[in-house]
């Protein structure tokens, strides 16, 4: 433990610190523009120069290690000097353009010439120019602007693992691009409009939009996946203008995948901003009141054995309890959230990731079944490739064969592969069996079969015939895809005594056995199977159900409720509302608490702290906000023989997965560029100093 | 986008030598040699085709190959003529009279520095110091260093590359290598030359 004296003041850091760290350790800011807690270090841009004792000259702090006795000031004339001449070299070239510029108030660069910048420029000679480059729908960059520090390359080579970005050229010719000129084919991308320090790489649909200190911040929780990163909501004037990613070392570090960053101007369009109610074959606008009355007057004309509801992905907690109260209330058996038929939905232990995502770092051997952890789960995926990039990590995958963005073995598209692992007939049985820390993970993919029981079975076998379970350790994952499906799992939001699950409600709809059906934000069953079934569709966009639905009771989105999601590893989180549910649409919890009220069986809660209440005496998981239970280990899945055909993909776009994404521009251009290969030309786009 | 790119049966060889040289894995280490061997067979340039072509006989992400090949002012990364007249202009050089073979390329191939001729037979540049400053001005045809120059001299000299003569390599001046250009100053006696005497 090195122990040094930093303004006089001393620290001791743990060995392989370096000095900037040991100087952040002691409370002392250093300014900084290469280097970057997550990623390797450059050095670079010098802009961290820092005196020290015995050395003839200013050194480095990112890149000095931190040794025992070192004395490091940082407040002398001859630092500041240093620090003052570095930054104007690095405004040689450097536009001094902020007042057109999209990072002007949050940029690195702007906020550092204050300090240290001179008030005038002594430099006559031209700037350089550098050409823009054309890195797909989401990035937009301003090259002129560019100092070179190299973060972009250093993220997308080493957190992304896409080797695409790079510095060409040399010297004053120097130019960061991908040389041929192409988006960056990583699902992570965003995040370096995030890491850039100027305005050289900003965000493609925010450009120009809005200035930071204009918008109200809300922090809230992702939902477009089961990873449930933290996220911050940027509104103004009641719309969404950006998310940007929360520091949470335990879910998403501090990076956020392109979906759940990009897909936000999918809440501006098709909306459901007031009740419709189907008159004579036409949705026709209609009151709450109306609505209300017309549903109610169905639910209780109808038997319950005639009524089946189905939860979508992005259902919260709240609504999945008043919705289930509601129902069981009218003695409905037939609940489902499990619109895509998983086969999951046994003890928590079966559906949740119980490693833990930070737990990955302890894995030393993981078996990937039936999944694609980059598009299902791209934050969790990034999670995999830095446990891999710390060394001794095997992966082995059985599914569809894809780039994963770290080497795998892989084992093969067949379900044969899965049962010989779990009998032990296998070469990656014996790998397991010799891990310290064995993981595996069982995806939709698998789980979405009609044999997904029986493969669920043979996963739970390998996990004990490996002993991938045991104190203080559990190598059981389940990777979900919905943001909702966890918590109405959790809730036991699912067929009961005879009741119907998805499959079964659809077939019932469609010969006519069941007169009512209620899509809760379901938009990913074939609503055109739903036969002569009145449907009452609740939720925020008009996507794929709505159009079938008799009734539509406009929902909010994520982005407009406080809501309580577990994310897939089990963890409670909870989103803020910060905009309101466009036009008459309400939080969804609130209507189906108007709606028991009109049908004379109001659920026992008034105010959303009575409905937590509810929630925590439901299951008490939802008791802990922000923390994983570990779930104890128990038996599920069967043992019936496995249907031997090759697992299919659990996603076919990863752009496209919900009402939101789709309803998104942003993302239908990257599903033009990423899935069907489509070059989009910006030329059209390109405004201000594009020139 | 023109053919992949196919390395000679020779290169193909060569290729492999250079590359066991390296450990394995580390095969990403003979960029520089594989990338002079291809721009060679490509007649002077690296295309998109050829660089990609080591990045793959590499095991090398692309963008990689490219930081380098544009890194080095030795890569071309577009095509150049069959002479590749490379003047150096360094202080050396430039206090010798580089200014002078400058001009007299200019003259007697009708272009200016960083262009090629009509017919592709010449591509005149200026280069930064190829460290032949004893025997300056000196300027690098393909691979052969033209020392001790005139303007007489490098006209002479563009004239016989264009007539397809091999002119003469090396110093101009009729001195042998780097020795002293008015003659031997010291160790004049022959036998000492020998190391006949005691």
């Amino acid at each position: 433990m090195p122990k040094l004296t930093i303004d006089g003041k001393e620290v001791e850091v743990p060995p392989g610190a370096t000095v900037l760290q040991a100087c952040e350790a002691a409370g002392v800011e250093v300014p900084r523009f290469c280097y970057h807690e997550r990623l390797s270090i450059a050095g670079n841009c010098r802009m961290c120069l820092v005196e020290m004792e015995k050395a003839p000259k200013p050194i480095a702090s990112c890149a000095m290690p931190a040794g025992d006795g070192m004395v490091i000031k940082t407040d002398t004339p001859t630092v500041r000097k240093a620090r003052r001449g570095v930054m104007e070299f690095l405004l040689i070239n450097h536009p001094l353009d902020c007042p057109i510029c999209d990072q002007g108030g949050e940029c690195d660069l702007q906020d550092q010439a204050m300090a240290y910048g001179f008030d005038r420029g002594r430099y006559e000679e031209n700037k350089r120019a550098v050409k823009d480059k054309n890195l797909g729908p989401l990035v937009k960059t301003f090259m002129n602007r560019c100092i070179h520090c190299t973060r972009c390359i250093r993220f997308a080579t080493e957190v992304a693992g896409v080797e695409e970005l790079g510095a060409t050229g040399r010297g004053e010719h120097m130019e960061v691009g991908t040389y041929v000129e192409k988006a960056l084919s990583s699902e992570l991308s965003g995040n370096i409009v995030d890491l850039c320090p100027v305005g050289a790489l900003t965000s493609k649909p925010y450009a120009f939009v809005s200035r930071p200190w204009e918008l109200a911040k809300t922090e809230s929780i992702d939902v477009l996946d089961a990873v449930g990163a933290a996220i911050r909501v940027d509104a103004r004037g009641g719309e969404v203008l950006r998310v940007l990613p929360r520091l949470n070392d335990a879910v998403n570090d501090e990076w956020l995948a392109d979906k759940s960053r990009y897909a936000y101007d999918g809440l501006k369009r098709q909306r459901l901003d007031r009740p419709y109610v189907r008159r004579d074959g036409r949705l026709q606008p209609a009151s709450w009141p109306e609505a209300f009355e017309v549903v109610a007057k169905r639910l209780l004309g109808t038997t319950p054995e005639r009524i089946g509801v189905i939860a979508g992905d992005q259902v919260d907690a709240e609504a999945v309890l008043a919705l289930r109260d509601l129902m069981r209330g009218l003695g409905v058996q037939s609940l489902d959230c499990r619109q895509d038929g998983a086969k999951i939905g046994g003890p928590r232990v079966s559906y949740l990731f119980n490693t833990t995502i930070a737990g990955i770092d302890q894995a030393d051997v993981c078996l990937i079944i039936g999944s694609d952890p980059r598009w299902e789960a791209p934050l969790l995926n990034a999670r995999l490739r830095k446990r891999y990039l710390a060394r001794n990590f095997t992966v082995g995958l059985i599914g569809p064969e894809r780039d994963l963005t770290y080497r795998h073995q892989h084992l093969g598209n067949d379900p044969s592969v899965l049962l010989a692992i779990a009998d032990g007939h296998h070469p990656f049985a014996d790998l397991l069996k010799a891990a310290k820390a064995p993981m595996l993970i069982l995806g939709m993919g698998a789980l979405r079969r009609p044999d997904g029981a029986a493969l669920l079975g043979a996963a739970r076998r390998i996990a004990e015939a490996t002993n991938m379970v045991r104190d203080g350790w559990n190598g059981f994952n389940v990777l979900n895809t919905a943001a909702g499906r966890v918590g109405a799992l959790d809730l036991g939001f699912l067929p009961g005594q005879g009741g119907r699950d998805t499959a079964g409600i659809l077939a019932g709809a469609g010969d006519g056995s069941l007169d009512v059906v209620w899509l809760q934000d379901a938009d990913e069953i074939d609503a055109s199977r739903l036969g002569n079934a009145f449907v009452i569709y609740q939720g925020h966009h008009g996507d794929r159900a709505a159009n079938r639905a008799d009734v539509i009771l406009p929902g909010a989105a994520y982005t407009e409720k406080d809501a309580t999601y577990v994310n897939l590893e089990g963890r409670v989180q909870r989103t803020k509302q910060a905009v309101f549910p466009p036009g008459e649409a309400r939080e969804d919890w609130k209507i189906l608490r108007a709606l028991s009220q009109v049908m004379g069986r109001p659920l026992p809660f008034d105010s959303l702290a009575q409905l937590r209440t509810a929630l925590a005496a439901a299951n008490p998981v939802f008791g802990a906000v922000g923390v994983v239970q570990p779930a104890p280990w128990a038996s599920f899945g069967t043992l019936d023989p496995v249907d031997l055909m090759p697992f299919g993909r659990a996603i076919e776009n990863y752009y496209q997965t919900c009402a939101i994404s789709r309803a998104s521009v942003t993302m239908a251009k990257c599903t033009d560029l990423h899935i069907h290969g489509r070059e989009i030309d910006d030329t059209m786009e390109r405004t201000g100093s594009y020139g | 986008m023109s053919a992949p790119f196919v390395l000679t049966s020779d290169n193909e060889a060569l290729a492999q030598r250079i590359i066991a040289k390296y450990p394995h894995g580390r095969q990403a280490s003979a960029v520089i040699p594989l990338l002079d061997i291809v721009q060679r067979q490509n007649g002077g340039w690296l295309s998109r085709e050829a660089m990609d072509f080591v990045a793959q006989r590499l095991d090398m992400p692309a963008i990689r190959v490219y930081e380098v090949a544009s890194f080095y002012t030795m890569f071309n990364l577009k095509p150049i003529g069959r002479h590749f007249v490379q003047v150096c202009t360094t202080t050396p050089c430039w206090l010798r009279g580089s200014d002078a073979i400058v001009h007299a390329c200019e003259k007697r191939l009708g272009i200016g520095l960083g262009d090629t001729t009509a017919d592709g037979a010449f591509t005149l540049v200026e280069v930064e110091c190829l460290g032949a400053c004893v025997n300056a001005p000196m300027v690098q045809v393909g691979d052969d260093y033209y020392e001790d120059l005139t303007p007489e001299t490098m006209t002479q000299i563009l004239d016989d590359l264009a007539a397809g003569r091999q002119p003469r390599v090396g110093p101009q001046s009729g001195r042998k290598t780097s020795e002293p250009l008015p003659g031997l100053t010291t160790l004049t006696d022959a036998a000492v030359q020998t190391g006949g005497t005691d």
